[in-house]
């Protein structure tokens, strides 16, 4: 079947803070000139920041050289922080500790990055972006080695992959140039490095998960601006992990759970841990008197800059979280996002003024000349510290930032983190708590407020490589943790006449990305579903 | 033969409707709005009558914020090939958009509206037979299936029991039910065009009907959460349970 084309200078898969700031920096530096220029930038949500999960507290430093006048454009920066809060939990008591200099947080705001994404999405859309919400890139399009552009995946095919009878075919966007704005392990992406060899020279990509709620909070327990965030129980100190707490507006409360995926229990359930945070004496009484408005999960690059994987490639380039920006110990990602958008768009204006080919080898070159780069070189010992655990952890990181300054000669590496889970017959067993229903939850009442929808009639977008590796493997060896890591109760071991199996409720699904992550033989592999699929996050 | 399909921005279907704290009405900040679903339907149905060469064109007529612009645009996506917006101030309830509804047929004079049956806010289920008793017209509610030909519609109506076939003359209304069609996907080409075909926008006042509420919303609040069932030893105690607390035997 030929699918429609639609050719355009540049297209951007995916409408998050990269890939938004990619567009707009394009749409300006050409304005600039007087010179015109196309930019298609499509997005699997059903609508701009429908997939936007982050805690967050934001730098503003990205955001002030894209849109200096930011606050006259209506920004929803609305809650400066005021107060950093640093605690060490144990079972029953908390610890104040010293707030390290990568979380203090003056200048800094409290926002819903979901409303600050729509927001960037309306600056775009101002300055002739074309954004396409609901619809899903799908497929690489590459012809002699060349990223020609992608395919937005078809509508309206049946369970067993036939066409429906509404079906619609993909259509193809075609560009001499294509951003990958895909956020944390982008499918298409993960293609790219494998396509391209683009981890050849890097250590792997490591991983958290996140997960998130937001509360609106009785006002005589609200205190706009503060953040919190918290260390130590209800993880031991072999995991990497911890909350953050942090206070919007509108007596709205963001409170979310961070688990490093190299954790090695596979007994251990982020899910239920982040439940069990909730009930700490001294967090609780935020909650007791509120209710629970939205639920979410996402994972988050934590490789940092030893993981960074090569940027460019014929036809194409990576932005944001797609590569993995994020700053660990800063705790916070979406200005270095937006940071290594805008320098994308300047490398590739410059690149589309000279004849220089198909790479725009610019990126990387002026990408090690920003901020961006230091920034990120700066933290690199921290996060693989952990590997000693919490203590190690926490005294090398104190030696790498008050006595070494980041300017350690070594560089910690990196693993795996899939490579991490050991023999569920070697660990300890974890009991859980069961939700009481007024602060912590099951999974199912959680994943019904992400307003999670996939239409029914699909085939199912979560590929197994090897039908059998869920019992020989996952199960026997590991008791199937896929039950316990997914925050969205996805993965299920139901008995059918006497015999288990794995059964996948795709429906569920939060694109997250952490079965493509965490699975213990890389056996799961997680497609795009039907365009406009997936959560619809209010301001997440 | 020009269709007119009115269509409303409802909160999507998708989303778990919350209350407002202070429970003046249902929370609407930062929630995902959309079509409402039986206007797609009826959309699509005047998109097929125009593409089987019984209409000629389909006006898309959205009341409310600026905001259901978006929601215009959808249905000019569909296949509408122009909008209209009556922008108000004050609470539209569907009174105030039956009379509003009767103004813009008044001036646009299609043959054929084709509502939904209700919107999945307020399901209140009203507009249309408003609308067709505002301009004496006749009307077919809850449509399963339209064949429209030679200035008459013949409309089929999921009943209790079966089928009702109705015959109209033109101009008439017919509301849909969700049986009549499963709307086709927007295609991103056909969303590109939509931008470009003409949305006009009107102000509601200047229209010259009472917009007026007529109604007050006290307050608004949850269901009651269902209760825990218990489970029964055994038959009699059923049988009891059904007599005595629940006298439904």
């Amino acid at each position: 079947m030929t699918r429609e084309v639609m050719d355009y200078d540049v297209v951007i898969v995916g409408a998050g803070p990269s890939g938004l700031s990619t567009a707009i920096r394009l749409k300006q530096l050409a304005a600039d000139e007087g010179a015109e220029i196309s930019v298609c930038v499509v997005e699997k949500g059903s609508e701009v920041g429908a997939h936007i999960l982050s805690g967050a507290v934001i730098e503003t430093r990205a955001l002030d050289e894209l849109l200096p006048d930011w606050q006259a454009l209506g920004a929803p920066l609305n809650t400066p922080v005021v107060e950093d809060r640093f605690l060490l939990l144990s079972e029953s008591g908390a610890r104040k500790l010293p707030t390290p200099p990568q979380m203090h947080n003056e200048g800094n705001y409290i926002v819903s990055l979901g409303n600050v994404v729509r927001w960037l999405g309306e600056q775009a859309e101002a300055l002739g972006v074309e954004i396409y919400p609901g619809f899903a890139a799908a497929e690489l399009l590459v012809e002699d080695g060349i990223v020609r552009g992608v395919a937005t995946g078809d509508m309206g095919v049946t369970r067993e992959g036939e066409p429906g009878p509404n079906h619609q075919p993909g259509i193809e966007l075609r560009a001499p140039h294509t951003v990958f704005a895909e956020g944390c392990r982008g499918s298409l992406s993960q293609s790219l490095m494998a396509r391209f060899q683009l981890r050849v020279d890097s250590d792997p990509q490591t991983y958290g998960l996140g997960i998130k709620e937001l509360w609106e909070v009785d006002p005589s327990v609200h205190r706009p601006g503060l953040t919190l965030h918290t260390i130590g129980w209800p993880l031991r100190a072999d995991t990497y992990g911890g909350s953050f707490l942090y206070h919007l507006e509108n007596h709205q409360v963001a409170v979310g759970f961070v688990v490093g995926l190299d954790y090695a229990n596979p007994h251990l359930s982020p899910f239920e841990e982040f439940q069990r945070f909730k009930t700490h004496p001294a967090i609780r009484g935020v909650f007791e008197q509120g209710r629970r408005i939205s639920y979410g999960a996402r994972a988050l690059n934590e490789g940092g800059f030893q993981s960074l994987p090569k940027l460019v490639f014929p036809g194409g380039m990576l932005v944001g979280d797609a590569a993995g920006f994020l700053n660990v110990p800063k705790i916070k990602g979406t200005h270095m996002a937006m940071k290594s958008g805008i320098v994308a768009a300047e490398a590739l204006h410059a690149h589309r003024a000279g004849q220089g080919g198909s790479v725009v080898a610019g990126y990387p070159e002026r990408l090690r000349q920003s901020w961006l780069w230091d920034e990120l070189r700066g933290v690199r010992n921290i996060r693989p510290s952990f590997r000693w655990g919490l203590w190690g952890g926490l005294a090398y990181s104190a030696l790498d930032t008050y006595v070494l300054r980041g300017r350690a000669p070594w560089t910690l590496r990196n693993h795996a983190d899939h490579t991490a889970l050991k023999p569920a017959s070697a660990c300890r067993p974890i009991d859980y708590p069961k939700p009481d229903g007024k602060i912590s939850f099951d999974r199912l009442s959680s994943v019904f407020i992400s307003a999670t929808n996939h239409a029914e009639d699909q085939p199912c977008h979560l590929r197994l490589k090897d039908e059998a590796l869920p019992m020989s493997v996952n199960r026997a060896l590991f008791d199937a943790p896929e039950q316990r890591y997914c925050p969205a109760g996805v993965y299920e071991i139901v008995e059918d006449a006497g015999a288990a199996r794995l059964q996948i409720n795709a429906q569920n699904c939060l694109h997250c990305k952490t079965c493509d992550i965490k699975d213990p033989r890389q056996n799961i592999t997680w497609t795009p579903p039907e365009g406009g699929g997936g959560p619809n996050y209010p301001n997440m | 033969m020009k269709i007119l399909v009115p269509v409303k921005r409802v909160v999507d279907y998708n989303v778990k409707v919350r209350v407002k704290a202070d429970q003046s009405g249902v929370e609407l900040a930062n929630v995902k709005m959309a079509m409402n679903p039986f206007d797609e339907i009826a959309i699509e149905e005047a998109v097929r009558l125009k593409e089987a060469g019984v209409a000629s064109e389909v006006v898309a007529v959205s009341c409310g914020v600026p905001a259901c612009q978006e929601t215009l645009r959808a249905a000019l996506a569909i296949g509408a090939d122009r909008a209209v917006l009556v922008t108000s101030v004050v609470e539209l309830q569907p009174l105030a958009v039956a009379k509003i509804l009767k103004a813009i047929v008044e001036k646009e004079a299609p043959s054929l509206v084709i509502l939904g049956k209700q919107a999945i806010d307020d399901d209140a289920n009203q507009v249309g037979q408003m609308l067709a008793a505002l301009l004496d017209w006749p009307q077919a509610t809850f449509a399963s299936k339209v064949e429209a030909s030679d200035g008459q519609v013949r409309v089929t109506r999921e009943i209790d029991g079966g089928l009702e076939t109705l015959a109209m003359p033109l101009p008439a209304v017919i509301t849909t039910d969700l049986r009549l069609n499963e709307p086709r996907y927007a295609t991103l080409p056909n969303i590109m065009k939509a931008k470009k075909k003409p949305l006009e926008t009107v102000a509601g006042e200047s229209l010259g009907v009472d917009l007026a509420p007529r109604l007050t919303t006290l307050k608004v609040v949850e269901p009651p959460s269902r209760k825990a069932g218990i489970l029964v030893a055994d038959v009699a105690q059923l049988v009891d349970k059904l007599k005595n607390e629940a006298q439904v035997l």
